[in-house]
């Protein structure tokens, strides 16, 4: 496809990028600067060290860990182990909604946990003051269990929280803790943190509950986090289609779900990057295949709906399918229908995340916008040019020391949910198994894709692009809205949400609608400084006192 | 309920904080810098640090806020982060530009034991720093003090690093603001005007984090003490330092490095605490208190004595701060209030001292600062001796809900309302501003549980 929209001279526009740069900079910066071309995918730099000194929009591994991963389940006294900060910081900024089954259940969501490390701990060490933590954190709440997260200073001191969590689980018996080494120097990003917290999840919860769930249809949702009630228009959609939901990793979770999860039929994959070592560990030992979908957009929800239906290949579960797409969509056509003429032939660029920069390009094309250009902020290569690089993607240094959990069959769990034969069969019909085709494959041609974009670039492609709208995170948002472009953030949704399913795209095309046409922006300029030279406004009359 | 798991029943921690009533020292390290113009923060540890200062500053002031970092990993937790300075130095002033750089340690830094100092002399050696450029720096380790105490280290560093003595005294006087709001910075200096006292004001973030939409990014916004104005604070007459905890320690330094005196008072918020910096700051300079100040004060008394009922008895709950949470104290006092548990993540013995002597008249009020001095237990307090209103920071808003008390937003930080920017809370007039903020609270609460029959019409 061909955009009707100019693109400026892409490789003026990388040139422009990097020209402020020492040359080192610029020349590693180049390497993730790539034009699009979906038909021959260039490779693009990725996972690789931000430059220090450079303003990014990157986090840390524990952010990453805790934060993201382990965040939304509802029931674990998540404690974190250094000092303050980091677990201040982390402390109900995420917007992971839960709805406790009832007033009594447990939510420790609203809770911040630390063991709030002093100079003593870090000179003699802190292993000490986190046994005690935990002791206190099991006196007071009883919890099923607690998961330990390690921040930068409590590698260095050589804290073993693996060792204090395994002595605290054996002593109290009834309490599952376990510790997770996602100190935030480790890796480049939040990215290595999302591996650390899959490994632990897998290892610790996973596969302690063999009770099977009654239903026909049993799947388990990977890498949605309920952010803004995502979770829960997904959760309405499939008890609609009379699809059973296992578990979810991790939006709206509790410890029961995530340690039941093998017994579902089918991992359904949201954020590629942040989940998908769960769906590979959870194949290679159980059996569940994977298969990547996106609930982002009207139009991709009723596709993902349909993958599944084909997936579990049942004509009622296909019927019951098409029936609540006919149901939805007419809700939805009214709201587009409506907003489309005020959206259509607008420009959106979106720089977040690991696969929201993805996804969410599903609902400007929804709106008539096109994406001029896009990119991640901790993805890999595999997230823009699709899985199918994976074998020739190099380990360098910073990925070397990320634990790669070896995992065999289950002697007895592991149980192939389809054929070889018939996974095949289901690829052929455009089901990504085990699979993901990335971003840059369904992009314009020319559209430019930035990996890791730094605050410098961002501005520059805003100066050059001048784009309708600009989505990334709170740490951009106003910075572009000072510049007289709207910001969408798509982590925190601007506090608005659900986005997913038939409901969240409405509410998606009504924000957007709202941002790009807002009166608002028109009137920055003060009438005085618009008027005449742009100096001040000549005077037409005098007023002369008597 | 939102905190669902809290017990009446207290018991004494030593692991777990829980609800902590404070963040780390960076923080406030790079708050400090961005109140001195042209002046880009950097964080000397991993990104995730800098993201997180990044973000929690962003939701508070809903500004842009600039900062690098130093992006360790592994490779540099082991070896240490000199490489990743020297070159962040490097890009920061190729790229962004800046006058200043202002580094501030991390925990990771801290641990490894990277040598701020030694550093950036090196870049100064190695040509790095540009002719006319400074690069200074503060060590903000988090494992010791809060948030509050990595702001002081940052503007004691300012003053430390930028002061010089001519030998010629000027005729000003330097305020070193202790950590408040753009909008307070700006009523200091309103204030000042009036008395006609010229000041050095730093940091001052007013025109920084509270700038005017314009249609363009100014990296470095208008605002900010000036290079010019920090070399000159080593000749002013004297120093005047607006909290213990935050702002004392730089006026120390200076008196230290430029034999510069100074005076110690309360941040001015409340009637008492505005009396005495007006006091202070009127002899200091030696000039008298011109008339629309008493005037400002006069009003302020005036609403004091025509509400008076509505203030009288009414039980309070309140964290935050140190330099904030003492003058506050005070106030609710001289309102006929009265404070009964109180709450500072903040460590150090001059908190006890002072709330000690303020709470002469309440001897049944518990205070605690420093470990563990949390928001679980101010909210297990509450439980056991419950209140008619609750102040503190944003994250006091679950215990308001579950516990269905009033609540006012005061301190750091705020992430769910905005005013705090553009509004004082201090002197006469921003003291007005919270006492109607008390009012409301109470008011709109009896507006809305009041018997139908009960309902007022006049208040
Ligand atoms: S490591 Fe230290 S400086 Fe960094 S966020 Fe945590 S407490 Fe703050
Ligand atoms: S980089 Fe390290 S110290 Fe900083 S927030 Fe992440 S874990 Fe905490």
């Amino acid at each position: 496809m061909e955009a009707n929209i100019h693109f400026p001279d892409p490789s003026k526009v990388r040139e422009e990028l990097t020209q402020r740069y020492p040359a080192k900079v610029a020349k590693k910066r180049t390497k993730s600067i790539i034009i699009n071309d979906p038909e021959t995918i260039p490779e693009v730099q990725a996972n690789v060290r931000t430059v220090p000194g450079i303003i990014t929009q990157r986090g840390c591994s524990y952010a990453g860990c805790k934060g993201v991963v382990l965040g939304p389940t509802r029931d674990i006294v998540n404690i974190v182990h250094g000092p303050i900060g980091c677990s201040f910081y982390a402390w109900l900024t995420r917007r992971n909604q839960t709805r406790p089954e009832t007033p009594e259940h447990e939510n420790y969501i609203t809770y911040c946990f630390s063991t709030d490390m002093q100079e003593e701990n870090v000179v003699f060490g802190g292993e000490k003051k986190l046994k005690q933590a935990i002791q206190e954190a099991y006196d007071l709440f009883h919890p099923k269990s607690i998961a330990i997260f390690s921040t930068c200073p409590v590698g260095l001191i050589g804290d073993d929280v693996h060792v204090a969590s395994k002595e605290m689980r054996e002593k109290f018996g009834d309490c599952n803790v376990f510790g997770f080494s996602c100190e935030g120097y480790r890796g480049v990003s939040q990215s290595a943190g999302h591996h650390i917290a899959n490994n632990g999840v897998f290892k610790h919860m996973v596969g302690r509950n063999n009770t099977v769930k009654e239903g026909k249809f049993k799947l388990n949702l990977l890498g949605e986090y309920n952010i803004g009630g995502d979770a829960f228009e997904i959760e309405r959609i499939f008890e609609k289609a009379g699809i059973t939901l296992v578990a979810s990793f991790s939006g709206n979770s509790t410890v029961g779900q995530l340690e039941n999860a093998h017994t579902a039929d089918l991992n359904v994959i949201m954020c590629h990057r942040s989940i998908n070592y769960m769906g590979e560990m959870m194949e290679t030992k159980y059996g569940i295949p994977w298969m990547k979908v996106n609930f982002v957009g009207a139009e991709s929800t009723a596709k993902s709906l349909r993958k599944i239906a084909e997936y579990f290949g049942d004509e009622e579960l296909k019927a019951r399918v098409e029936e609540v797409i006919a149901e939805e969509m007419p809700k939805v056509k009214a709201v587009i229908d409506d907003i489309r003429p005020r959206t259509e032939g607008k420009t959106a660029m979106l720089f977040v995340g690991g696969s929201r920069a993805h996804h969410y390009q599903d609902l400007f094309t929804e709106l008539g916008m096109t994406t001029v250009a896009a990119g991640y902020e901790f993805a890999h290569r595999d997230d823009y040019e699709g899985r199918h690089v994976l074998p020739s993607i190099k380990v360098d240094a910073d990925s070397k020391n990320i634990e790669e959990l070896k995992i065999v069959a289950d002697p007895e769990l592991y149980q192939p949910r389809k054929t070889e034969a018939e996974l095949e069969a289901l690829k052929e019909k455009g089901l990504e198994i085990n699979g993901y085709e990335g971003m840059m494959k369904q992009m314009m041609k020319k559209s430019l894709v930035v990996d890791d974009v730094s605050h410098y670039e961002s501005e520059k492609l805003i100066e050059i692009y001048k784009p309708d709208i600009f989505c990334a995170g709170i740490k951009e948002k106003y910075v572009v809205q000072k510049m007289g472009v709207p910001l969408k953030q798509l982590h925190s949704y601007d506090y608005g949400g659900p986005y997913t399913g038939f409901v969240g795209a409405t509410n998606f095309y009504r924000d957007i609608d709202r941002m790009v046409n807002n009166p608002v922006w028109k009137l920055i300029k003060a009438p005085w400084e618009t008027a005449g030279n742009g100096k001040g406004a000549e005077l037409e009359a005098s007023y002369v006192t008597q | 309920m939102l905190l669902r798991h809290t017990p009446k029943e207290v018991i004494a921690r030593e692991g777990l904080t829980i609800n902590p009533a404070k963040t780390c020292q960076p923080i406030g390290a790079m708050y400090a810098a961005l109140g001195i113009h042209g002046c880009l923060p950097h964080s000397h540890g991993s990104q995730g640090c800098c993201s997180y200062h990044r973000s929690t500053l962003t939701r508070h002031y809903k500004e842009p806020v600039m900062a690098a970092t130093s992006s360790f990993t592994e490779g540099a937790s082991v070896f240490g982060g000199q490489a990743n300075l020297l070159a962040a130095i490097e890009t920061i002033f190729s790229v962004y530009e800046p006058d200043i750089i202002a580094v501030h340690s991390t925990c990771l830094s801290e641990t490894i034991g990277d040598d701020l100092q030694q550093i950036t002399k090196k870049a100064k050696d190695d040509g790095k720093i540009p002719e006319g450029k400074y690069v200074i720096y503060a060590s903000t380790p988090s494992f010791v003090g809060s948030h509050v105490t990595g702001y002081a280290n940052m503007v004691t560093g300012i003053a430390e690093q930028f002061a010089q003595s001519t030998g010629e005294k000027k005729e000003q006087i330097n305020i070193i603001a202790g950590w408040m709001e753009p909008s307070d910075m700006r009523e200091i200096k309103k204030l000042s005007k009036e008395l006609g006292v010229k000041i050095v004001l730093f940091p001052d973030t007013s025109d920084v984090l509270d700038a005017p939409q314009t249609g363009k990014h100014e990296f470095y916004p208008k605002g900010g003490t000036t290079v010019e104005e920090l070399k000159s604070i080593g000749d002013s007459s004297s120093s005047l330092a607006l909290g213990c905890i935050s702002a004392e320690p730089a006026a120390i330094a200076l008196d230290k490095k430029c034999k510069v005196p100074f005076e110690t008072v309360d941040m001015p918020i409340g009637l008492s605490a505005t009396d005495r910096f007006i006091m202070s700051l009127s002899k200091a300079a030696g000039v008298e208190v011109p008339d629309e100040i008493t005037a400002e004060r006069g009003r302020l008394i005036d609403v004091m004595t025509d509400m008076e009922q509505y203030f009288y008895g009414k039980k309070v709950a309140l964290f935050g701060d140190p330099d904030q949470i003492i003058p506050l104290t005070e106030f609710l006092l001289d309102l006929n209030m009265k404070p009964i548990h109180i709450v500072s993540g903040t460590p150090g013995q001059r908190f006890e001292k002072r709330m000690k002597e303020i709470l002469r008249r309440i001897p049944e009020a518990n205070f605690k600062n420093g470990l563990n001095a949390d928001m679980f237990l101010l909210h297990q307090w509450m439980k056991n001796e419950p209140v008619d209103l609750l102040i503190g920071n944003t994250y006091g808003k679950y215990i308001a809900r579950d516990e269905n008390v009033p609540f006012l937003r005061f301190g750091f930080p705020i992430l769910d309302r905005i005013g705090h920017s553009y509004f004082p809370n201090i002197g006469y007039s921003g003291s007005l501003r919270l006492l109607e903020k008390i009012l409301n609270a109470f008011m709109d609460r009896q507006d809305r549980e009041a018997l139908e029959e009960k309902f007022e019409l006049v208040m």
